[in-house]
């Protein structure tokens, strides 16, 4: 139990997918204009990551590893998750219009989000047993919704800030703020071994 | 004539260099540009995989670009793309497998690297195969570029070294290792993306915002979503 609960603040606070290991980059930029949407996008990647993780753990040690084609890691597990991110599109489309409404605009950015990815192979190269791997995605989507809201808040304040330079307004002041954002994330490194160990 | 097509040849291998570059001018692959600038040897390592895989991916969808059927264009070229990265990969892990750990995870992520996905459906599903490959280099040209100035300077800001020779590394003057950490990729990134503003009086990047704008995939991801591109819709 204590191993999962550090399992998950790790991916969380000090190894946050987004501030310490640049995975979901675009994402993170791209759709944190707005509080609301931020977390829609938060929500969605955190699904689709346990999601996936479900799906690709059993596949790696089941087939891959029993028929000796490990190499094939990379097609297979981005295939497996294209194919599941439109399935779960069209599941939610038919049978719950309401969630599909909030979520399903972002569902087709995550296809070729690499933290998607990126949480599966981690898992397995990590070692992680199935259920550490659902809790490490679970901890590596909800890292991914707290550095998203945290990042859209300050987006929004800094919409009304003047005296920016002309040179670094619009993207180089988003990356900045992104930086300082990373920086405060960095003072979590040692408390959750400290905590742990 | 023959002049006019090798201007134009021409053109297609330097554009992808200066004019349109990937990450400085057209702002994509911004995962891999932050990830593995930690030195310039690590950034080049990427830069060069990546036009590897972007070269070979771009002439084998030129060449296929009349059998694939066009409404599962998008996963069969995730396919190809795949391929040549496992491709790398293995080589990668047979010949060079410091930098095969160095950049670890960052490897098989070039499969969902924007660039890639991104020529292959602007450029190679519409042109030549010869023009397809030197798209694909003059673009692979530019990310290798890009990310290797990248990592120099945060090389020589966080640890003191340039390609592992030391400068001032043992000196009294002591490096900002903060550089070679995740704060100082999003800030370097931040002033170099500010100086292209600067030195272009705010024209070469059309990108204001982090967004759709100007994305190569928009038609992509735009024609899956509801009518129009995910994020932009969510904004409203």
């Amino acid at each position: 139990m204590t191993g999962i609960l550090a399992i998950m603040m790790g991916v969380i606070l000090t190894n946050n997918y987004v501030l310490s290991q640049f995975l979901g980059i675009c994402p993170f930029l791209g759709v944190s204009k707005k509080v609301d949407s931020a977390v829609g996008m938060g929500v969605a990647v955190t699904f689709v990551m346990v999601l996936a993780t479900a799906v690709t753990w059993p596949i790696q040690y089941l087939v891959l590893d029993r028929f000796g084609i490990g190499y094939l890691q990379t097609i297979v597990f981005i295939l497996v998750i294209a194919s599941l991110v439109q399935l779960v599109e069209m599941t939610l489309k038919k049978y719950m219009p309401p969630l599909y409404k909030s979520l399903g605009v972002f569902l087709p950015l995550i296809t070729t989000n690499c933290a998607v990815l990126g949480v599966c192979i981690n898992n397995i190269n990590d070692g992680y047993n199935y259920v550490e791997s659902l809790f490490c995605s679970a901890g590596a989507g909800i890292g991914f919704l707290l550095a998203m809201l945290l990042f859209a808040g300050l987006r929004e304040k800094l919409e009304d800030s003047k005296g920016i330079p002309e040179c670094f307004q619009g993207i180089p002041i988003t990356l900045i703020t992104a930086s300082i954002l990373s920086l405060s994330f960095m003072a979590f490194s040692g408390v959750v071994d400290g905590i742990f160990n | 004539m023959s002049n006019e097509k090798k201007t134009s040849k021409l053109s297609i291998l330097t554009k992808g260099i200066i004019k349109e570059n990937p990450v400085l001018v057209l702002l994509l692959g911004t995962c891999p540009t932050l990830a593995t600038t930690t030195s310039a040897i690590n950034g080049l390592g990427m830069g060069i995989s990546t036009l590897v895989v972007l070269v070979c991916s771009n002439i084998v969808i030129a060449l296929l670009k009349n059998i694939i059927p066009s409404k599962v264009r998008i996963p069969c070229y995730i396919v190809v793309i795949a391929g040549f990265v496992t491709i790398v990969q293995l080589l990668l892990k047979a010949y060079l497998p410091a930098l095969d750990s160095a950049l670890g995870l960052f490897i098989p992520l070039i499969v969902v690297n924007c660039i890639i996905l991104g020529r292959a459906e602007m450029f190679a599903s519409k042109n030549s195969v010869v023009d397809s490959a030197l798209d694909g280099v003059g673009m692979g040209i530019g990310f290798t570029l890009a990310l290797g100035v990248m990592g120099l300077i945060r090389e020589f800001l966080g640890a003191g070294t340039a390609f592992g020779i030391a400068i001032y590394a043992n000196t009294a003057v002591a490096p900002a290792g903060l550089f070679i950490l995740a704060p100082g990729g999003f800030f370097v990134f931040a002033l170099l993306v500010a100086a292209v503003n600067y030195f272009s009086g705010g024209k070469a990047i059309k990108k204001k915002e982090f967004g759709c704008e100007g994305c190569m995939l928009v038609d992509t991801c735009g024609g899956v979503a509801a009518g129009g591109c995910a994020g932009k819709e969510a904004d409203k």
